[in-house]
């Protein structure tokens, strides 16, 4: 049952898919039915991956290979290791969250949409586990599609076609690079797996290219400012799924690719472009949070705050030691938990009332005092509260960051403030206050599913900020085995 | 039992803030205050046992961010510091418990306030306990996000939302300073743990380490860090802001955290950090004139406040300046004896002020009150008591910390002691004069409140009347009873939870100081009070005569209007990155210049470009016999005239001219 663990998560969600396929289009709940137990299915299979995880060692595990072009030398080559298991029971996770979140919100195309998001969690497993770097290149890429799908059918308002374009385009530009810089890898060493990469020495003059190559691939899904304009607009036009499975997984993919390719592959370049990223980083942090402030709109509230908690990740990983690392492998977990769930306590409300401006919202504790709970959570959650998952790894970053520059830090700090005043300022905005009869004239609070979707996230930031320690047991080897290539 | 005393808290919050629904108000006030009376009793056995029997204690539970070199750790350290802490908040809590059962008893919320009031116990234990700063840290957070919750207990009034939402923010201020100062901590000393730190700062010693750019000395630079925290926390002049608008809360709430407990965080980490202090003469000046500044200029703020609970908030301030000031003379225990002091009868005044609001159906403003002596007998004893013990009145409780602390600033015999000494005693006076307009105003004056509320009005009921009574008690007597214990000349209470070097100790300078100087605060206040009662009662109207000539009138609104912090911080930082975020950061960067230059740029050129080479294809037939025409002569002069001259023409310079040639043609073609 464990042998080919990693090829049976990937094929779990396609024969979901096959089975969705043969049920007609009119069985409406049968097709969610089979799509969330397909996603709850593949989610624990997924846990046995940790479970089975050795983590004494930073070698790659559970690898599975199979020849593709030979003649080439081109083969899929698959394995975890201590940094990316933690993607894909997120990816899985997350998975299933949005199958259960878009039960009643979806109204037309149901049997696609779940084949959209089925596909979208086989792909995301095959991108954090894939050990080559053209077959990575072209499953990052392949996820825009079903996310094209979803932003442009789904998607709320007619802007979405433009959003949905702009998404496409941002991330396909920043990829070309990428590729060009694979065949560039590809000519110099021959090969495109990445454990062989590891032991060919570019020289410093081609590694900077490379590294820019790469980095603007990533740059722009992370994404960094100047490259993240299209981030707000794919979100406020996304459905909530859509919005928590792009802040949740999709944003990882480009930090993840930072860590795994950028740092391991390209060394020189990471430690000579260091303060490009960190003036980035430390720009985005302060710019986004200051634009926060002035959002009505409540998705780009959490959109752009979440640009500013990449920025956080961005100066974790180039502050080039454990902790910073580790922070910021734990801030992408975490955010993956909170804004997700920030994104589906909005997806609450705009199912409810169809509008996502904050001016319509004031005041909603009174009638939806279990909603008011689960908002405030998460967003005291969300400005990096001690004992809640955000917490662990913002701080854990600082101290790295800490440790090699303390200007950035210092500014970083500033991010810390300005969260506080952006979380509170929107939980008051719409929780407190006088409620609004005249807009709105008939709430209802959460229900059991809604509560059901929220819970285990709750369970999880809860967890991974009392005791993270399960989390980073797991990942010490292997990010000190990057440090250790640096 | 020694975990119990933190965890009973956070059972009752748990209990009665998730399930109050099923509780009813009374089972989870029943719950949360059962939950706090053994907490209490318990830290009575711990003082007993930690304090007087002088055993520390030390419980490690597991880890926490265990990362490399840094390792926090789930820990908890009970020294003579510690329980007299806990002792302090538990019994002020219980108490305010007890005191909220009656005061929010028509309150459809009241479950979700005790789980608010018992939560932020917890988290106040958390902070006293920690044996590493980012547990402190945790704690330190905690009883924020408490203070945020139960300012904005009445959530509907939008005034509670915006202070609410200042005093959190402005607390986050001080905590990014001791969020950098742990920082510093773990990059000079490679841990987090108290244990570990304070045994190495003598190491450590002219250290330097690099601070935004700058060499600087390390134990300077991370104490001034963490006192940025304890500005904030214990809102010191800059960050006190927060600390009047906080007052927006309910009344049991401002007595719990924004008097006893809460606010003396800050003062506690620096009494915890004091083998640190020690070490940074320069922090411990800072730390000096800070206090003085602060115990003086929120004097001068409270005497013209017309606010109730507001002239005490100010009063709080004062006195945490007062607290602050001491430490920074490296008279810890002397600052921790009138901290724990100050929990007594600064409780007693609030919720002695919660009675008369509670009594005048919520009127706050003391212009609209007056005359209640015969209405409140008991509760203007009470305020009468907590206001002598305030004004260091000889023999009771304020008494023997308060004179203490000037003494002491005035033995140090340096400059900024006697700074902290004259502004000590200035404040002294000033303290009295505006407690004294408080009792005259409120009780004595003749009544300005509506027939109404006054003939609806009634003393406290029981519940309220029994903390009031117990914190009586503590009032008069707790300064007199612990005095020895606390700050008695060579008193082994203790141990090592405070360290003060041997050249910074004046504790028996200050005996040796002239008479008239310990004297001279008794004095001071006492002519305050007599002053204050004075003028309120003959001088009222030269004093009305006096505010509204230019200067008299420049004064009072300059004090009125708070020596224009808030203004500086709304109008200088507030405003300015609100108008940065909208007309900058999102009109001009994002929906503007990167707009520009990304989608609706490219969006824009591809439109036009193609616009522009499809009319090429115009389908006239001379225009592409034409461009064919060209196109062969270049092609034909490639081929025959190169040769000669490609020693001339470099091979870019080429491809520049075909494409000039290409647009003229393109213009040519056009414009036909």
């Amino acid at each position: 049952m464990f042998d080919f663990i990693l090829s049976w998560l990937i094929l779990i969600p396609f024969i979901g898919i096959l089975i969705i396929l043969g049920i007609p289009k009119t069985q409406i709940s049968a097709i969610k039915l089979c799509a969330f137990v397909t996603s709850l299915i593949a989610f624990v299979y997924s846990l046995f991956l940790f479970v089975l995880f050795d983590n004494s060692t930073s070698k790659f595990q559970f690898l599975e290979y199979l020849e593709w072009l030979p003649s080439l030398n081109l083969h899929l080559f698959i394995g975890v290791d201590g940094i990316s298991v933690f993607f894909i029971l997120l990816s899985t996770f997350l998975i299933s969250v949005c199958i259960l979140t878009s039960w009643n919100s979806v109204v037309k195309y149901e049997k696609e949409y779940y084949i959209c998001f089925l596909s979208m969690g086989a792909l995301l497993i095959f991108v954090f586990s894939v050990l080559d770097v053209l077959v990575f290149y072209i499953f990052f890429e392949s996820i825009l599609i079903p996310m094209f799908f979803v932003i442009g059918i789904w998607g709320s308002r007619t802007r979405k076609i433009k959003a949905a374009y702009q998404f496409f385009l941002y991330t396909l530009i920043g990829s070309v690079l990428m590729l060009l810089a694979i065949f560039l890898i590809y000519f110099e060493a021959g090969t495109t797996d990445f454990q062989l990469l590891l032991n060919v020495p570019f020289s410093e003059k081609k590694q900077i290219i490379l590294w820019l190559a790469f980095f603007a691939s990533f740059a722009v899904k992370v994404p960094m400012v100047p490259f993240h304009i299209w981030l707000p607009e794919a979100h406020v036009e996304a459905p909530t799924a859509g919005s928590v499975i792009l802040a949740g997984i999709l944003l990882k993919m480009g930090t993840y690719g930072l860590v795994r390719f950028s740092l391991c592959l390209f060394p020189d370049g990471s430690v000579y472009f260091t303060p490009l990223v960190y003036l980035m980083s430390i720009i985005a942090v302060v710019y986004t949070s200051i634009t926060t402030l002035r959002q009505i709109d409540l998705k780009k509230i959490i959109a752009y705050s979440s640009v500013a908690h990449m920025g956080f990740v961005t100066i974790g990983i180039f502050s080039l030691n454990l902790q910073g690392i580790e922070g910021s492998i734990l801030i992408m977990l975490s955010h993956g938990f909170v804004s997700s769930a920030l994104f589906l306590c909005i997806g609450v409300l705009y199912d409810r009332h169809h509008t996502r401006m904050i001016k319509y919202y004031t005041g909603i504790a009174q009638v939806m005092p279990l909603y008011t709970l689960f908002f405030l959570f998460f967003s005291v959650a969300n400005l990096g509260f001690p004992g809640m998952s955000s917490f662990s790894g913002e701080f854990l970053t600082l101290v790295g960051a800490f440790s090699s520059n303390t200007l950035v830090t210092f500014i970083a700090c500033l991010g810390m403030i300005l969260s506080a005043a952006y979380s509170l300022w929107l939980c008051n905005r719409i929780l407190f206050g006088q409620l609004k009869i005249h807009y709105i004239s008939n709430y209802i609070d959460m229900n059991k599913r809604e509560v059901a979707v929220l819970f285990p996230l709750v369970i999880c930031t809860l967890w991974m900020g009392i005791y993270p320690e399960i989390f980073l047991d797991v990942m010490h080897v292997s990010v000190s085995n990057i440090l250790e290539i640096i | 039992m020694y975990l119990s005393i933190i965890f009973l808290p956070l059972m009752g919050s748990i209990l009665s803030g998730l399930f109050g629904r099923f509780l009813t108000p009374k089972g989870a006030a029943f719950i949360t205050i059962l939950g706090m009376s053994l907490a209490c009793l318990i830290s009575v056995a711990l003082f007993f046992e930690v304090g007087l029997s002088g055993s520390p204690c030390y419980i490690k539970l597991s880890p926490w961010l265990d990362c490399e070199m840094f390792d926090a750790c789930w820990g908890f350290y009970f020294d003579s510091l510690t329980v007299s802490m806990c002792f302090t908040v538990t019994l002020i809590s219980t108490l305010v418990h007890l005191y909220s059962t009656s005061y929010m008893s028509h309150d459809p919320h009241q479950p979700r306030f005790m789980a608010y009031l018992s939560l932020f116990t917890f988290f106040m234990l958390m902070l006293i306990t920690a044996d590493n700063f980012i547990q402190l840290f945790l704690g330190w957070e905690g009883v924020g996000l408490c203070s945020y919750l139960l300012i904005n207990f009445w959530f509907t009034r939008l005034q509670a939302n915006k202070a609410a939402i200042k005093a959190m923010v402005i607390n986050r201020v001080g905590d990014v300073g001791l969020a950098l100062g742990v920082f510093s901590i773990f990059v000079v000393f490679k841990t987090c743990d108290y244990s570990v730190v304070f045994s190495l700062v003598p190491h450590v010693v002219g250290i330097t380490y690099n601070f935004l750019g700058f060499e600087v000395d390390a134990i300077s630079a991370i104490g001034l860090l963490l006192f940025v925290g304890a500005v904030g926390k214990s809102a010191q002049i800059g960050l006190h802001t927060w600390l009047p608008d906080a007052m927006e809360g309910p009344t049991p709430v401002s007595a719990l955290i924004h008097a006893a407990t809460m606010v003396t965080a800050g003062v506690y980490l620096i009494i915890r950090c004091s083998p640190l202090y020690e070490y940074s003469g320069i922090a411990l000046t800072v730390i000096t004139v800070f206090g003085a500044l602060t115990a003086f200029i929120a004097g001068t703020i409270g005497l013209v406040q017309n606010d109730l609970k507001k002239v005490i908030a100010y009063s709080t301030c004062s006195q945490l300046g007062y607290m602050v000031f001491a430490c920074g003379l490296s008279n810890y225990s002397v600052s921790m004896f009138h901290l724990i002091n100050h929990a007594y009868f600064k409780a007693l005044l609030f919720l002695s002020a919660g009675s008369v609001i509670h009594a005048l159906n919520d009127e706050q403003d003391m212009r609209r009150m007056g005359g209640l002596l015969q209405v409140l007998p008991y509760t203007y004893v009470m305020i009468l008591i907590g206001s002598l013990a305030l004004m260091g009145f000889p023999f009771l409780t304020g008494f023997y910390s308060k004179d203490v602390i000037l003494e002491i600033a005035y033995a140090k015999y340096s400059l900024h002691g006697t700074f902290a000494h004259w502004l000590g005693v200035l404040s002294a006076g000033i303290t009295a004069f505006y407690s004294f307009r408080l009792i005259y105003l409120t009780f004595i004056s003749n009544p300005n409140g509506f027939k109404n509320a006054i003939q609806n009005a009634h003393d406290a009921p029981l519940p309220m009347a029994i903390p009031l009574f117990i914190l009586c008690i503590g009032s008069l007597f707790v300064g007199y009873l612990t005095k020895d214990l606390f700050i008695g000349l060579g008193t082994p209470f203790w141990n090592n939870a405070i360290f003060i070097a041997p050249e910074n100790l004046v504790m028996i300078d200050a005996e040796f100081i002239p008479t008239y100087i310990k004297w001279l605060p008794v004095i001071v206040s006492l002519f305050g009070a007599v002053s204050s009662m004075l003028v309120f009662h003959f001088l009222k109207n030269f004093l009305f005569e006096v505010c509204i000539k230019p200067f008299g009138r420049s004064v009072y609104i300059f004090l009125n209007r708070r020596w224009l912090f808030d203004r500086l911080q709304n109008d200088l930082i507030g405003s300015v990155i609100l108008k940065l975020g909208y007309n900058t950061t999102y009109k001009l960067v994002d929906k503007g210049v990167i707009e520009v230059f990304g989608p609706k740029g490219l969006s824009f050129l591809t439109i036009t470009f193609s616009k522009q080479i499809s009319s090429l294809q115009s389908g006239l037939v001379h225009q592409y016999a034409f461009i064919m025409f060209i196109g062969v002569t270049l092609f034909m002069t490639k081929l025959l005239v190169w040769p000669l001259f490609a020693t001339l023409i470099d091979i870019n310079l080429y491809f520049i001219i075909m494409a000039a040639l290409m647009f003229t043609n393109y213009f040519v073609i056009k414009l036909s």
